[in-house]
């Protein structure tokens, strides 16, 4: 007789924790071809209000900690995902419909993303961040540094790769992240937070709301306590009215990274093409110090 | 204490012309005045000019123009050949100096010691600083290797009544320097210096369209900047416009950078040199009447000193001199507007209602005009309105603390970010703070030092983008590929 396996309940990542949606909902999530995988937490405003508390209270510390611990946690999140592969490529070929092959370079490249943020974090202020020669005897310097709690509308398609894409660079230079996930694709998320909780990466620093995205997206781009969003997500959300989110977003001035837009409509960009410095830029703010030289 | 009496030194008015009615600068050329409105000099109330409202037709001209001028000959323009005009438009605001300053000082109130030594000498530098980097772009790190940034095309620019001259710079030299066309529109009450400047770009023969100049209230701002026509927005004001301008791009392809309010502490500890951290408090708040968004409005002194601290404060600020912003001697000149100076009287008045206890120097100030004595309040808590609302005048809030994590608490406790004072003698303890104050510039043992070369900016409510230095020059570029024209932008 075969062994029956024993399966894992997939639920949100929140502080550092694995709570169920506070809401006590769940919904079926489907692989592409339309077979049962797991059900998930449907997280509710008030879970992403939970996250967002979170976040701040790991955002201190975080931006703190010096770019090269944060380089070398986020290089850990490498070595514990690709520990992790089998797993990453089942849930990737299901969800995305992808063959196993396909799924294992989607997930090596998800690796290789994250290997390439943990390399930048002791970098980006020697890119972004110069001394400037003033017209008179004072030292002066500009430096970037993290914008604070960025909430992030993971990418709807690319449950994996996508993810990290937007993850890593909102959390390399220091800030904390709220993340919703793919709606429809869920569970490379939740299984991501399980390394990111393994990985030495504080509680708080990145959570993750499984959710339906057009229900919870307001709540986060209205939060007052949250400084900036990444709107990727949107394309090909369900009901999700960008505009909108990015109007709701002014009511605090958040930072917004707009979707990539082609043909007046929303697209997930292409993530296997080499990402560049602009999800990092985004979410920085330059700080200029002057001091005045003198005996 | 004694104080002593100066002679009269006005400057000569002399050297400005200024016309009795001023159309638009569209296309190269200056239209006819229409439906015309006073501009005053707040120092005594006269008309100095009349000067047009435009509407919506009148910027669509003006957009359109700057639209052909960027597809046309601006836009064909060699970097280095852009650069050459940028370097002629500083070397004629260096040669008409002393015009540019008695105009502004007429139009703004500011002293003219204020306009002479630092608005128009810095606006001609960022001309100079920003003419070097037109054909240097590539070596600015602006985009990925192997990609090129390239200008948004047509850019808004609205700026506000403080320091219009220096604005004005701020926002065309670097739109230029990238190779883009403007249209910008100068305050409602402080429009003169923007359109002598047209004259300038003229004498440099800058080519028509570049630079086009429209005035009037904030209807003309709104026009402007929910024009569809127009790529990106570059707004200096309050953070209540600043909302609505982002609320209004919202799902567009248009970039705004905003420039908002502020509500700086300035903190003193125990070990600062008193009496040059004295210099400082009075320069960061009474450095142009405290019309400054990142004037030093919140001391924070540590309690063993706050006694000392504010006794000093006293004794200087007898000495200062408020009068005739035309006199050479003069310290604080007037208040731009009769409506900020209803702004600045009511929070004050709100702030002794909730318990701040007032004082301001004896001081004769003129009967004609907008004036408003310098003042501290002492005894303010956090939770006062004068300690968490932007004033904008010449008051300073005194607050108190004890220790440096009480310091960095209180003065990050503002939805606010634009800029922070630190006064100690300990270097570590500086570099510390420097690293906890949330805000976009921090300075150190010195207060309101601006530089083309150092990029100004805020955190959170204080607005998002920088202006000067190489970080300023990425809000004019973009890098994404570009949509012919007509296309779904």
């Amino acid at each position: 007789m075969s062994r029956l396996d024993v399966r894992k309940t997939y639920k949100l990542y929140i502080g550092g924790k694995f709570p169920r949606s506070e809401s006590g909902r769940s919904y079926a999530v489907q692989s592409a071809s339309g077979e049962f995988l797991a059900n998930a937490s449907m997280g509710s405003r008030k879970d992403v209000r939970d996250a967002v508390v979170a976040a701040r209270a790991a955002f201190g510390g975080w931006a703190a900690a010096t770019p090269y611990n944060r380089g070398q946690v986020l290089y850990r999140v490498a070595e514990v995902l690709e520990g992790r592969r089998a797993q990453f490529i089942d849930e990737v070929a299901a969800g995305e419909g992808l063959t196993a092959r396909a799924a294992a370079g989607v997930v090596d490249a998800a690796v290789d993303r994250v290997v390439w943020y943990a390399g930048w974090t002791d970098k980006i202020a020697q890119v972004l961040g110069n001394l400037n020669p003033v017209a008179g005897p004072y030292f002066n310097v500009s430096a970037p540094e993290p914008t604070g709690v960025v909430g992030v509308l993971a990418p709807q398609a690319s449950s994996l790769l996508g993810l990290v894409s937007v993850v890593a660079p909102v959390i390399a230079s220091g800030n904390t992240a709220v993340v919703v996930s793919s709606a429809a694709r869920p569970l490379p998320a939740v299984t991501l937070g399980e390394v990111l909780a393994t990985s030495d990466v504080p509680g708080g620093v990145v959570n993750i709301v499984t959710a339906q995205t057009a229900e919870v997206a307001t709540w986060l781009a209205a939060h007052r306590d949250v400084n900036a969003i990444d709107l990727t997500g949107v394309a090909g959300a369900e009901g999700v009215d960008w505009a909108g989110l990015e109007a709701e977003a002014a009511g605090n001035l958040k930072r917004v990274l707009r979707p990539q837009v082609a043909g007046g409509v929303p697209v997930e960009p292409d993530w296997t093409a080499a990402p560049g410095l602009e999800r990092i830029r985004a979410f920085v703010e330059t700080k200029t110090v002057w001091h005045p030289k003198g005996l | 204490m004694p104080t002593f009496d100066y002679a009269p030194a006005p400057e000569s008015r002399s050297v400005v012309t200024i016309a009795p009615t001023y159309g638009f600068f569209i296309d190269g050329a200056f239209t006819r005045p229409k439906a015309t409105f006073a501009t005053l000099n707040p120092a005594d109330e006269s008309v100095l000019a009349e000067v047009s409202q435009a509407g919506p037709k009148d910027v669509d001209k003006a957009v359109a123009a700057a639209r052909r001028a960027f597809e046309g000959e601006w836009g064909r323009l060699s970097g280095a050949e852009r650069g050459k005009y940028l370097f002629r438009i500083a070397r004629i605001l260096q040669e008409r100096a002393r015009e540019f300053a008695v105009l502004e000082t007429l139009d703004n109130g500011k002293p003219i010691k204020e306009t002479r030594d630092f608005d128009v000498p810095t606006a001609a530098a960022h001309f100079f600083y920003h003419a070097g980097w037109a054909d240097k772009l590539e070596y600015a790190g602006l985009s990925a290797p192997g990609a090129t940034a390239r200008p948004h095309g047509v850019v808004a620019q609205v700026i506000p009544w403080n320091f219009p001259l220096l604005m004005l710079a701020w926002k065309i030299a670097p739109a230029l320097a990238t190779g883009n066309t403007v249209v910008l529109k100068p305050a409602e009450s402080t429009p003169l210096s923007a359109l002598l400047f047209a004259e300038v770009c003229q004498q440099a023969d800058l080519p028509a369209g570049v630079v086009n100049i429209v005035t009037g209230d904030g209807r003309t701002g709104q026009a402007l900047v929910e024009h569809p026509d127009v790529d990106k927005i570059a707004f200096t004001g309050s953070t209540e416009v600043g909302k609505i301008i982002a609320r209004s791009i919202a799902g567009t392809a248009k970039k705004a950078t905003l420039e908002l309010g502020g509500k700086a502490a300035n903190v003193v500890f125990d070990d600062a040199p008193i009496d040059q951290a004295v210099e400082g408090i009075v320069g960061g708040i009474f450095f142009n009447q405290g019309q400054v968004c990142c004037a030093g409005s919140r001391l924070l002194v540590q309690e063993n000193v706050h006694d000392e601290v504010v006794a000093k404060l006293k004794r200087r600020l007898q000495t200062l001199r408020v009068g005739d912003p035309m006199d050479k001697n003069t310290d604080l000149g007037a208040i731009n507007s009769r409506e900020q100076l209803d702004r600045i009287t009511t929070l004050v008045d709100a702030g002794v209602a909730e318990g701040a206890e007032r004082w301001s120097p004896a001081c004769t100030l003129p009967t004609k005009g907008f004036w408003y004595p310098p003042t501290l309040l002492t005894g303010v808590a956090q939770t006062h309105r004068v300690a968490t609302e932007e004033i904008f005048g010449p008051v300073l809030s005194v607050l108190t603390f004890r220790t440096p994590q009480e310091a960095v608490a209180k003065a990050n406790n503002t939805a606010y970010g634009l800029s922070a004072g630190v006064w100690t003698e300990k270097g570590s303890r500086i570099l510390w703070m420097a690293d906890q104050l949330r805000a976009g510039v921090v300075w150190a043992n010195t207060f309101n030092r601006f530089d083309p070369t150092s990029p100004f900016g805020g955190y959170k409510e204080s607005g998002y983008g920088r202006e000067g230095g190489r970080h300023g020059l990425e809000a004019y570029v973009t890098t994404t590929p570009a949509t012919p024209t007509g296309a779904t932008r």
